[in-house]
């Protein structure tokens, strides 16, 4: 139990420090135009990270492929019909629940 | 603070805060056995960072120690550094100012609080998270306190969600905003993919997130287009 409370206590303080970082260290200041640039690359570049981890990453951060692959392939075809995020989101939910079921 | 920018955060928000509140439930449902009821509630009341407790939960749960929980926690919350520097150069106020807009950083409010060319909309982002969190503490107590009822998380697809959801804010704004982002996101999936099956947990996105150095090369923000963002991204 003690172990559990210790893993409780370091998460609060290291997820609050990380989330501050970036705003405390470099908040305010007018950033050089080039660095501005590379700020601008982080979204896409982090965006892409996530649906690659989300989609392949195991609970305990290894590698696997399962049924969401195919929720996700049925979420890029709604987005290529030009649907909705949260349509995209319904459909990537129920083709991989799907999945589950028929395999 | 603008409580407009707040408000219509806050709309877009709530759609996520429930799909956060469906994952919330299934950390609940996992973590019961492993850390207890009082400790998986108080952490998510206090951390309020999905994939870092379901990382120190998967290492906890798997046998391993704290020390290995911790870090692989903190790794998995290390992207949550690029991400502040991104959102810095907007901010305004002093440093505890900024430090509570800081803790305001959900990975779905910081993306739709991205206005492009570096630029972000803070209040928007904490009008953003204002919903995610009542739901993701909410969404824990529903999974500790009637999991039986529930049941197998994954045979309702909830992990499926989230890898949807970045994709659709990839495709929908970033991708749209010229060659060069396409090209950034290409390489960082690629990175991210390449180092998945080997690298300790979060450090992919970590290193995915090095490609945007390209910035340095390409002088991104002069010839990036203009996309028709819509005002509501969730549509």
């Amino acid at each position: 139990m003690a172990e559990t409370w210790s893993v409780v206590i370091w998460l609060v303080v290291t997820t609050a420090l990380v989330r501050a970082a970036g705003p405390v260290a470099l908040g305010g200041r007018e950033l050089p135009a080039r660095v501005t640039a590379v700020v601008a690359l982080l979204a896409p570049a982090l965006l892409a990270a996530l649906v690659i981890t989300q989609t392949f990453g195991a609970t305990d951060g290894d590698f696997t492929v399962d049924e969401r692959v195919p929720g996700l392939a049925g979420a890029g075809g709604v987005l290529a019909l030009r649907g909705g995020i949260l349509l995209a989101m319904a459909v990537a939910m129920a083709v991989t629940a799907g999945s589950r079921a028929l395999f | 603070m603008r409580r407009e920018s707040v408000r219509a955060g806050f709309r877009v928000g709530v759609p996520f805060a429930v799909a956060a509140a469906l994952l919330a439930a299934s950390f609940g449902i996992l973590a019961e056995p492993v850390f207890g009821a009082p400790a998986t509630l108080v952490m998510s009341a206090l951390v309020f960072a999905g994939s870092a407790q379901f990382g120190a939960l998967a290492v906890l749960g798997g046998g391993g120690g704290v020390a290995a929980a911790v870090i692989a926690a903190v790794l998995l919350n290390a992207r949550y550094l690029p991400m502040g520097i991104a959102l810095a150069p907007s901010l305004r106020g002093g440093w505890l100012r900024r430090a509570l807009y800081g803790e305001a950083l959900l990975d779905a409010s910081w993306a739709m609080a991205n206005r492009g060319e570096g630029r972000f909309d803070p209040d928007f982002l904490v009008g953003a998270t204002l919903p995610c969190y009542p739901a993701w503490v909410a969404g824990t107590a529903i999974g500790l306190y009637a999991g039986d009822w529930i049941g197998d998380p994954a045979e309702w697809g909830l992990d499926a969600l989230f890898p949807a959801f970045f994709l659709a804010l990839l495709v929908g704004g970033e991708l749209r905003r010229g060659r060069t982002a396409v090209i950034v996101a290409l390489l960082g999936a690629g990175v991210a993919l390449a180092l998945l099956p080997f690298a300790p947990a979060g450090i992919p996105v970590i290193a995915a997130s090095g490609v945007a150095l390209l910035g340095l090369f390409t002088g991104h923000t002069q010839e990036t287009e203009h996309p028709e963002i819509e005002e509501d991204p969730v549509g």
